[in-house]
């Protein structure tokens, strides 16, 4: 139910900020979404989008950090097992 | 698809059990807030991949699940009445009330639609003049600016054919419910991360300050639950109890501020029934004031109904972390997703519905494939996520 999908922005149209609407493409699935909570947001980014609304975009940096702490916990578990 | 498969890599999966294992020097008891969440470790068989210690409960976090039987009942008095259109998000039509459910009443030639988004209920009742629309808005905070902007635009259209039968949860103090009570097993939460993305995760700082549990915002991928648990049981270990932030890429602190702004206008806080575990003060919203109108029970004067809950159904113990599905005796006997006792076996998100689904015959799917176990005892696919779906719903 709080199920939100990530997609990304193709088109943005309407200048009242309440009906602030657009084309977004769930990888080939392209629905009419809603993004007026999401002012921020512009065409070619990605949004997480719940029953029709965006309501977050997509931050591109961070969506690596699960792979660096990841990476960041091998570094430090190496330098722990070396015998001091 | 992208921000989502890369998340279910199983090599990055059994890197995270392995450091996970590490860590682990005692047992640790964590809910999982959200079902879509419960949902995800079900299915991908997250929980195989942790170290025997750490043991994960399911929560309250299924919208669908916690609506109370009560809420239920109004909803098919008001779908079976002739000039009602009655929209839902689908989850909703089977949930079982007392006698019947709302499917029923659709067979039975009542005008019971479900729609995609909230805004589509509002179109059908600017296009039906004659008929009385009403919209069955049930969510956490994840779905409330939804639920509020399609409230907000009937009102500036001056749209009067439209109304709301409101089932809005909040899940802080549910989880403040479940901590104070002298059964809680709960010492650490992975808090929902799309409520989060419209809340941020300010509200949870006091939680932990009073209650000494570490509370981490967490997504919905498989690698995303494993750093949720890492961070979660390393602060344990730790003896530290803070709110920390798995989810970066979808949630800041602040959360959606024109998201919030809206649902303050349109909506209030109420105290509101949970299925299954009772009346919780200030756990749910209501309309604000200045939108009352579209207040569907006070429409059609279904206000003042009460409706007590059956007992076979143990799905509130199971809510609260106390028990597991398999627990419950009439779990895949009476009770089955074709012939539910409870929400939490109707709904996709119900942990009921999911460890029927994806464990009734004793396996674990997806992510515990063949291959060599690692230190967890567990094989991983190359690649988790097999079934990937494309879900772009709610
Ligand atoms: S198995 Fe059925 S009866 Fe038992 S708790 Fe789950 S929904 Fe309720």
């Amino acid at each position: 139910m709080c199920l939100a999908v990530p997609g990304r922005i193709l088109s943005i149209e309407g200048d009242d900020p309440v009906l602030r609407a657009g084309r977004v493409d769930f990888a080939g699935i392209v629905k009419r979404v809603n993004l007026s909570y999401v002012p921020e947001a512009s065409v070619g980014d990605y949004v997480l989008v719940h029953v029709g609304f965006a309501i977050s975009t997509v931050d591109e940096a961070e969506a690596r950090q699960v792979f660096a702490y990841l990476k960041e916990m091998g570094d430090l578990a190496e330098i722990e097992e070396v015998p001091s | 698809m992208r921000f989502m498969d890369e998340y279910r890599d199983g090599a990055a999966a059994e890197q995270y059990a392995i450091a996970l294992a590490r860590i682990t020097t005692r047992p640790w008891t964590l809910m999982e807030v959200c079902g879509g969440q419960t949902h995800a470790i079900v299915k991908f068989g997250v929980d195989a991949l942790l170290p025997p210690e750490v043991t994960l409960v399911h929560g309250p976090g299924c919208p669908v699940c916690v609506t109370p039987l009560e809420l239920i009942e109004k909803a098919i008095e008001i779908a079976a009445r002739p000039d009602v259109i009655f929209c839902s998000f689908g989850d909703m039509l089977r949930v079982p009330g007392t006698a019947t459910d709302l499917l029923s009443v659709k067979a039975r030639g009542g005008d019971v639609r479900i729609v995609y988004s909230p805004l589509d209920a509002v179109d059908l009742a600017r296009a039906n003049p004659s008929k009385q629309v009403v919209f069955f808005a049930v969510g956490f905070e994840t779905t409330a600016p939804a639920n509020a902007m399609a409230v907000f635009q009937a009102a500036r259209a001056g749209i009067e054919n439209f109304s709301v039968l409101m089932s809005h949860v909040l899940v802080p103090p549910a989880m403040e419910a479940i901590l104070s009570s002298s059964e809680c097993r709960v010492q650490g939460f992975l808090a929902a991360g799309h409520v989060c993305a419209v809340m941020g995760y300010t509200e949870y700082e006091p939680i932990v300050e009073k209650y000494k549990v570490p509370v981490v915002v967490t997504g919905f991928e498989p690698l995303d639950i494993l750093q949720g648990v890492y961070m979660c049981v390393r602060q344990l270990e730790e003896g530290r109890a803070d709110v920390e932030n798995q989810y970066t890429r979808a949630v800041r602190r602040e959360g959606n501020t024109p998201a919030r702004d809206l649902v303050s206008r349109v909506f209030q806080v109420v105290p509101r029934k949970w299925r299954g575990v009772g009346e919780i003060p200030q756990s749910g919203l209501g309309l604000a004031e200045a939108y009352r109108e579209f207040d569907a029970e006070e429409r059609f004067g279904v206000a003042d109904q009460t409706t007590d809950e059956p007992a076979e159904c143990e799905s509130g113990r199971i809510m609260q972390g106390l028990i597991k599905p398999p627990d419950c005796a009439a779990f895949g006997t009476r009770c089955t997703p074709e012939h539910p006792l409870g929400a939490t076996m109707v709904s996709s998100e119900g942990a009921c519905a999911a460890y029927y689904r994806y464990r009734r015959l004793g396996f674990v799917d997806a992510m515990a494939g063949a291959g060599s176990g690692a230190s967890t005892g567990v094989g991983v696919g190359a690649r988790v996520g097999a079934r990937a779906e494309v879900p772009v719903g709610g």
